[in-house]
Formats: C-alpha cells, structure tokens, sequence
C-alpha cells in the first residue's frame, strides 16, 4: 500500500480506499439493476444474455394480462395477482399489528419498572432468531397434535389446524411475523422515547395531567417523526417478507399465504421452466414500489433530524 | 451515533411517561404495564423455550397428544432372557390386583407381559386399556447424539460451511467498509459526494429486487454451488459504511496531520490510527453483520444447490420434508441451530440494542 502511495501521489489515496467497496457496490447493486431491466425484455429460460432473444414487453404484458382485475384466476399469470393480492392484505394489516405492539412495547417499557434491560432483551430476543428456526418453531407448536390444540383440548374446546385453512394460516403469518420482528421496532421507538426532554413531562405534571392526555398531547405528536420512520422502514421490510412464511406455511395452503417475494422465487428459480424474464419484471415492479417508500424514508429522517 | 451517547445516559433520561402517583404506590397504569410486559414475555419466551424442551423428548413422548410439559420416558427393565430392557407398565389384572409388568410385544389390542421379578411365571396377556407406561422424568440426550451419529460428516460440513461464510464475509464487510467510511470522512477530494451518495443509493435496492440478475452474476462468475457465489454479494452493505463515516467523523482530524507530520502513509494511518478508535463502531458493524450472515436464507438458497455446501438454515429447512415424521432429530437441529446466536445474544444485546437505535432513527 505504501508503494501504492508513492505511485499514485496522496491525491488518489482515497479512490485506492474506496475502490474495493465501490466494485462490490457497481458489481452486485448497480449493475443488477441494469441487468433485471434487460432480463425483463427479453424471453426464453437462458440465463446468459446472449442466449436470450428481445421480445419488448412480452414480460409485462402477461403479468398484466387480465380480463378482470378484481378477479386473480381471470388473469394469464394468476399467481401473480395473487401474490400481489395477499400482499395488499398482508402488508397493512402487518404493519398496523407491528407498530401498535411495538408503541405499546416502548411506553412500557420506557417506565421506571424493575428488570427494564431483562424485559427488553425479551422482546429483542426472537429478532436474533433465524427465520427457518422462528418458522419451526411456530410450526412445533401450531401442528395438529401441537402445544396450542394442547391447550385448547385442556380448556375443553376442539383442536384446529391452524395451518391447513387460508383465513387461520394467514392470521398465524402476520402474527409470526410480527412475533419476529417487532423488538426490532420496539428499541427503535424506545430510543425515539428516551430522546424527549424529561422536563416537559415534568411540567405536565405540574399541571396534573392526566397519563393518556399526556400520551396524546406530548409523547404522540414529539414521537412523530420517529414513528413516520418506522412506518416506511416496517412497509419496507414487509413488503419483501419471506423466508418465515416459506419455511412456515410454503405459501400455501394453495396460495393464500404467498407473497409476492416469493412468486419472484418460484417463479425465476423454483419452477421449471425458470422464467427469469417474468421473475425480472416483477422484481422491477416490486423495486418501484420500495423505491417509493425508500426516498419517502429518507426525507422523512431527515426532516426528523433538522425538525 | 449520537444515539449511542444517549442511551448511555438512559439511567438519566428515563422519559417517565407517567410517573407514580404518591410515592412507592403502584397506580393503575403501573399494573397495566407489568401485565402487559409480563404477557409479553410468556408469547416471546414460551415458543422458544417450548422447542427447546422439547428437544428432549422422546419419539413415543413427542407423539402423545395432548403434549406432556416436560420431558418423560418410559422406565424400563433388564429381564432374564430377553437382550433389550423391557419397557414396564402399571397394569390392572382381571383379579382386581394392579402388578408391574415388563412388556414384550404389542399385538393388536393386547399386550404380551412378563413380571420382571419373576419371569419363570410365563407370559400374561394384557390388553392396552388396563396397562399404563411407567413414567419418569428424563432429559432424552440421545436426540442430539443420534443426530449427530446419524448425519455424523454433514453436521460438522453445515456447520463448517454455516462459520465460513459467517466470518469471512464479516471480515471482507468491516475491512471494506471501514476503507471506504475513511475515504469519505477523512478526505476532502473531487467526487466524495457522488461516492457516498451512489452507496447509499443501494440502500434501495433490496436483494429481493436484483435476485435474478445476482443469481447470474454469481454464475457468470462460477460460485454457484460455492460458498463464495453467497459471501461476494453480501459484503458492501451501505448502512456499515454510513455506521462507521458518522463515528469516523467525530475523529479529530489534528490526530491524522500530526501522523502525516511524522511522514506515516496513508495507509498506516488508517490502520493503525483510525481503525483502533472507530472500534466500537466496528463492533455495531460486525455484530449485525454476523447476525444477517448466520441468519441469510434466500440469497443462499438459489446459489447453494448441494448439499455438500448447505448452510445450517438450509440443512435445517430440507430436514422439514426429510424427516416429516423424526420430530425428535428435528427438534434437536433446531435448537442447535438456534443456540449460537442465543449465546452470543447474551453478551452483546446492550451493543445490538444500540446499534440499531442508532441506524434506524438516522
């Protein structure tokens, strides 16, 4: 390096420093993007370029195929649609569930309690948890003979089975998501918590408000910015959940729990003949989307630090 | 990072939401909030601890239903004659008499039994209704080392692969990321702007949107089916770059002069001066990277295609349909894969805790 140094001069030192990471960046985040839209024009299931023939917006064209759109099975590439559809579902109801649990989680525990650290290291404790392992586990216990029919053949009610319905499957995925992933949002909201002034609390007491008044009127509106935050970071990720659900229910049963990452797997790598085409375009729709919410994140953190 | 310092005075900034009325008397919200946090830690915790207890249960145990809460296993006995231990059950005899009997076989609805004390008074036959196993409580060990025997190479070879990438992408990670934050916090020079900036851009591509086209480049490069066709791809993540420019930046710059005063290069000082300080957030850095490392699953599930290269996570998802019906191996895999990070989850929660306050408010 100290050659490099004498060769270059100190000027360039800093592109030598910077070089490897902008290579991996151009090589598997850059050039990706360019790839994926010329995938996304082109046909046949080759993966090498040259291989693939131009067919303009072939791709483009099924995925919006459809007599009716209100209608998945009326669409040329129905599963897409219901991907899609399962993910206009999931991804609301998922966010609303994670940041209500989470808030929740953070005023607690932002109290004077004892054992504070040992109760959010409990909350934090699943994030740490591999998805094929958060999957399992929710699977040991949900099975036909599993702990929670236990519980319910104990208190006299019938078993069910939770995973093998569309409506009980699809509860358990938001809830297993959510079970997996709050604490992550938790400590985010708990830090936006510790960061307001105490004093105003202080005068708030002064005047002996009342808790929820105090929790509308102060803790809400200076908690604002950093909630916004977490709103975009949790549709982010929602969007694009899908190692639990694959381990957990594989998108089943038929499709009712299949998200759109995973129409993307099945798709480009899972089915024969890989459709790589088709896989590209959707990942191109689904990137716009994120895209969308990525630029709404970052102007909204940063007008949280300035505001 | 200045999140870091805050939480460090969080003793000082216990935003109270309400506090206590009176003194030491716990109101009504106090109770809400205890229940709440005490519910909470049933759902977080129960799951986990659930498998894990579970892991110890015998096949015959784990296929009851309703499940026992703890793990038991049926007594058995050594009688004269036979080269197994009998299991023993309670049985209630025509007579009205209740006798310990060992069980030889089961056929049908009835049982074949012999007394264990006396096996010269010839075999009895039971039927299942009147007899009920003999049970103690028994942590079953042999659920892991049957693991371990029956898929004896492989294990080691997941684990092995599961380490590899874990580390040496988290080092390439760190490496690469503290060179790139140094050039940008530490140089004033033409074109830091649009570096940083097209970096940070990656922050919204999601690797769930370049799938395909990585998936190509990976086998362009011929590292499918190789531990480094996982490793590459993963190794620039934007947010350590930003993580460790915004400490870089609170280095004070005299330091790096007076190093250039002395005629140190460029690239001792980077090594020897500015790496050192910025090792806590490195540390930030490190931690998530080991953690979403360990924890990857679709990126190294389309490019490991053998099983010779499986990670642990992908080990332990292709067991699901192998070993539909050996809950007891499964369970064993699980809490072995999840172990790990639950150590290490131990020492380092404060640090992660921190972390991730400090790049998701930013």
């Amino acid at each position: 390096m100290t050659g490099l140094q004498k060769v270059l001069g100190i000027g360039r030192m800093p592109w030598v420093f910077l070089l490897p990471n902008l290579l991996a960046v151009l090589f598997f985040s850059l050039l990706p993007v360019a790839i994926n839209v010329f995938y996304s024009v082109t046909g046949s299931d080759r993966l090498y370029p040259s291989e693939r023939p131009f067919i303009g917006s072939v791709n483009y064209e099924t995925l919006f195929d459809c007599t009716n759109y209100l209608d998945a099975s009326t669409c040329s590439s129905d599963l897409f649609w219901r991907a899609l559809g399962n993910s206009l579902v999931f991804v609301p109801i998922q966010v609303i569930c994670m940041i209500g649990v989470a808030l929740l989680a953070a005023v607690c525990l932002n109290r004077e309690i004892r054992g504070r650290g040992s109760f959010r290291a409990v909350f934090f404790f699943p994030v740490m948890l591999s998805p094929v392992v958060v999957a399992l586990t929710w699977q040991w216990i949900l099975q036909r003979n599993g702990a929670l029919n236990g519980i319910l053949t104990w208190l006299g009610l019938s078993p069910v089975n939770w995973l093998v319905f569309p409506n009980t499957a699809f509860f358990w995925s938001v809830f297993v998501t959510v079970w997996a992933h709050m604490g992550f949002y938790t400590i985010i909201l708990l830090a936006g918590l510790q960061s307001i002034p105490r004093d105003v609390y202080e005068a708030a007491k002064m005047d002996s408000a009342t808790n929820w008044r105090v929790f509308t009127r102060i803790t809400l509106p200076l908690l604002k910015p950093v909630l916004l935050v977490v709103f975009v970071l949790c549709v982010i990720r929602s969007v694009q959940t899908f190692d639990e659900l694959y381990v957990l229910t594989g998108g089943g049963p038929g499709s009712a729990t299949m998200l759109i990452v995973q129409y993307i797997y099945e798709v480009g790598f899972a089915v024969q003949p890989r459709n790589f085409g088709l896989a590209a375009a959707a990942s191109l729709l689904l990137g716009v989307v994120l895209l969308i919410f990525t630029g709404l994140q970052l102007r909204l953190s940063r007008n949280s630090q300035h505001g | 990072m200045a999140d870091v310092a805050l939480s460090k005075s969080g003793a000082v900034m216990r935003g109270l939401l309400f506090a206590r009325r009176g003194r030491n008397r716990l109101d009504v919200t106090d109770w809400l909030t205890y229940g709440f946090l005490v519910l909470g830690l049933l759902i977080m915790f129960t799951p986990v601890a659930w498998v894990v207890l579970s892991s110890f249960k015998t096949q015959a145990n784990l296929q009851e239903f309703p499940p026992s809460i703890l793990p038991y296993s049926s007594e058995t006995a050594v009688v004269e004659g036979f080269d197994q231990p009998l299991p023993l059950f309670d049985v209630n005899l025509k007579d009205g008499t209740k006798a310990r009997l060992a069980q030889i076989r089961r056929v049908g609805r009835n049982a074949q039994m012999i007394s264990p004390d006396n096996p010269g008074a010839g075999r009895l036959t039971v039927a299942v209704t009147d007899a009920v196993p003999v049970r103690k409580v028994r942590l079953a060990i042999e659920n892991y080392t049957n693991l371990i025997a029956s898929s004896g190479q492989a294990m080691g070879r997941y684990l092995y692969n599961s380490l590899f990438i874990t580390i040496v992408a988290t080092i390439i990670t760190l490496v690469m990321n503290s060179m790139a934050a140094f050039a940008l916090s530490k140089y004033r020079f033409a074109g830091s702007s649009v570096a940083l900036i097209s970096i940070l851009s990656t922050l919204m591509i999601p690797a769930t949107v370049v799938l395909v086209p990585t998936y190509l480049i990976v086998s362009e490069l011929g590292l499918v089916g190789n531990l480094w066709g996982v490793i590459l791809p993963t190794v620039a993540t934007p947010t350590g770059v930003f993580l460790l420019r915004q400490y870089m930046l609170t280095i004070p710059d005299e330091l790096i002069e007076a190093a250039r005063m002395d005629h140190a290069s460029e690239w001792r000082i980077f090594w020897r001066i500015v790496l050192p300080l910025s090792s806590p957030a490195l540390a930030v850095v490190a931690i998530f990277s080991i953690l979403s490392r360990w924890n990857d699953f679709l990126l190294p599930l389309i490019v490991l295609n053998r099983r010779e290269v499986y990670t642990l996570q992908l080990a332990l998802n292709s067991f699901q349909s192998e070993f539909e019906v050996r809950y007891d191996l499964m369970l064993a895999m699980t809490t072995l894969t999840a172990l790990p990070l639950a150590c290490a989850f131990i020492f380092l929660q404060r640090y992660i805790t921190t972390g991730i306050a400090s790049t998701g408010i930013k």
